[in-house]
């Protein structure tokens, strides 16, 4: 089986739920960079945000499409993400801020058996 | 001296049409401060409808804002700059409970930059003009500036007034409102400044909603009656306000971020004076306001002949490193400004750790005895190599990634190998290096022999991904506001064409 690039924990999938019945369609996700709320996970209602032509899917976590920008997927193509909840008072567009909670990502380098399952992901 | 936590009110309306203003939905949300973790006060949370009540408010102030004269938009601005000098300790205070960070940082640097850069503009529109140009013996052209109209504005936490400051001054001194969005974790400070600025400030000019970025900032960005949107923060965001401005077709500045290098050449080391000292505190400045600063040093480029000595004296000067209350006037370092910055920082130390990069120092959580809860980190330096992920995403915390190089070029490779350009450093004693390096770089600011400093007389901004425009400078004027020609003909004889 392929290595899977993203996942998310229980208590991510709990908040992904909860905000797709509240906004009633789906949802996707969009790396972020930069300062600030920047290299952190943003999450909206599919439509909302213009994903990239160039843009790479890295994944699907709970049924959302995982996508980060090609640059950004450069230097991040050696990690492991795991989408999180921690309670915090984050800023951006990100749709689960109201609910007090602020999705992260948390790195690690792939595992010797998952570098061999890896499935190569071609950039513009 | 450590300085008393400050009254906060129960909570903070919107001040919309020079009025507080409770939000429509009559919702608020809890601020709370990274000094211990506990709510300090309740903000609005604002939606679409305060937006629109607050674009409605800018408008009708601009019917006499936007053609009072220059003289009395300067007047207004001066005044806003006199209040706050009086009220200085108290919104230092406020600002350090709101963010978490130093008061010294506060009281030295935060509100006495914001206070010069109303006075800056104050002057400037007092002093420049447009041009009228005889194009030929008939024809005269003038070059005329007019404000856009009301203007919208996210700014963010990492220096709350500041930020605020940096924005509002230019807007108003063109002639222009604003409807300006504090950022979700610091939402309090910005209003303790409005009620010492609110009976200066003509109704309406200046519009302060607070809200949750997808409830309220999505609406002010979408508003089709705005003409202008500003926004400093990350990526995704800054794509999806460029997104929403292509639905009415306005103009964006954006300030997105950066990860800046910090290069330091062997001349710095010649001797053993002032300027070698300097160098040092040139590095640890990763360390100023916890590194949460777009232009944080967050990548210092040492060359390898002075690696070694350099460091040892670097590595002194971190450990000299004072922590501990962030109200205490001798604390160098405070809290991160949310538990979600926190979290996010302490998972790049594990990356670090785990892409293999030598830890020099720190790595941890720091504790702060007398807030055990807030969210404080110890200074960290990792050396590594630039293609880490540690040297090329923004940390956004007080953690520096360190290399070495052999020659100017390959500090060039390394300096401009990132997605980003904002802001750089450069330290050496050689003139001629110091001219390749300065534009070699790919950035929008390069400090030369310093760093971190940000008078208003000189432009901000970033090249690459770090976003679009300049802030600061006389110039930022120009970007809130239209130029208009007027050409007029004093011949008394037709084109000849019909």
């Amino acid at each position: 089986m392929a290595t899977e690039r993203v996942t998310s924990t229980e208590a991510a999938n709990k908040i992904i739920d909860q905000l797709r019945e509240e906004h009633g369609t789906e949802l996707m996700f969009h790396q972020s960079g930069g300062c600030c709320d920047g290299s952190a996970p943003m999450c909206f209602e599919v439509g909302d945000f213009m994903v990239g032509s160039r843009d790479v899917k890295m994944g699907e976590i709970h049924g959302c499409e995982f996508f980060m920008s090609p640059e950004q997927f450069e230097y991040m193509k050696a990690t492991h993400l795991t989408i999180d909840v921690v309670k915090g008072r984050g800023s951006s567009f990100s749709i689960e801020i109201p609910l007090g909670v602020r999705f992260i990502a948390i790195s690690r380098l792939y595992t010797d058996e998952e570098l061999a399952n890896l499935e190569e992901i071609e950039i513009d | 001296m450590a300085y008393k936590k400050p009254e906060f009110k129960a909570q903070y309306e919107n001040f919309i049409g020079g009025e507080w203003v409770a939000p429509v939905d009559e919702k608020y949300f809890e601020a709370i401060s990274p000094v211990d973790n506990k709510v300090m006060a309740k903000a609005a949370q604002s939606n679409k409808k305060d937006v629109a009540l607050a674009v409605k408010a800018g408008y009708k102030a601009f019917e006499t804002w936007g053609k009072t004269s220059v003289t009395q938009r300067s007047t207004v601005l001066n005044k806003i700059a006199d209040a706050m000098e009086a009220n200085l300790e108290m919104l230092a205070i406020a600002e350090t409970w709101d963010n978490g960070k130093a008061i010294r940082e506060t009281i030295n640097a935060d509100l006495p930059l914001a206070i010069d850069h109303f006075r800056y503009f104050a002057g400037v529109i007092r002093s420049e003009t447009g041009t009228v140009t005889d194009l030929d013996a008939n024809t005269v052209s003038q070059e005329i500036h007019e404000p856009l109209g009301v203007v919208g504005q996210i700014i963010p936490w990492n220096f709350p007034i500041l930020m605020a400051a940096w924005k509002i001054a230019p807007a108003i001194a063109a002639g222009n409102c604003v409807v300006l969005k504090p950022a979700e974790q610091t939402p309090i400070s910005i209003m303790m400044l409005m009620e010492v600025i609110s009976d200066i400030v003509p109704a309406g000019v200046i519009n302060i909603i607070n809200g949750f970025g997808p409830e309220c900032g999505k609406p002010l960005a979408l508003h089709p009656d705005l003409k202008k949107i500003g926004f400093t923060g990350e990526t995704t965001t800054g794509k999806l306000i460029m997104q929403y401005a292509s639905e009415n077709i306005i103009p964006v500045t954006l300030e997105l971020g950066g990860k800046s290098p910090n290069i330091f050449m062997e001349s710095i080391m010649d001797k053993d004076d002032a300027f070698f000292d300097k160098a040092i505190e040139g590095l640890v400045l990763f360390a100023f306001n916890q590194g949460e600063v777009c232009t944080c040093p967050s990548r210092a480029l040492i060359q390898e002949s002075i690696y070694e000595p350099f460091m040892a004296r670097v590595l002194e000067r971190v450990k000299a490193i004072k922590r501990g209350s962030p109200l205490d006037e001798s604390c160098m370092m405070g809290a991160q400004a949310s538990t979600d910055q926190y979290e996010k920082i302490l998972n790049y130390i594990d990356i670090g750790k785990a892409e293999g990069a030598e830890l020099l120092i720190g790595g941890n959580k720091a504790a702060v005895e007398e807030f055990p809860d807030g969210c404080y980190i110890e200074p960290t330096i990792f050396k590594g190599n630039n293609k880490m992920r540690i040297f090329q995403e923004e940390i956004f915390g007080p953690v520096l990634s360190v290399t070495t190089f052999k020659d100017i070029d390959e500090a060039l490779e390394i300096a401009n190998d990132t997605i980003y350009g904002l802001g750089s450093g450069v330290w050496t004693r050689d003139v001629h290096e110091m001219q390749k390096l300065t534009r070699g770089i790919e950035a929008g600011r390069v400090w030369s022999n310093c760093y971190h400093l940000y008078p208003s007389h000189a432009s901000f901004g970033g090249y690459k991904k770090s976003g679009i425009g300049r802030e600061t400078h006389m110039m930022m004027l120009n970007n809130y506001r239209h130029t208009k020609n007027v050409l007029t003909s004093y011949d008394e004889n037709a084109l000849g064409f019909f």
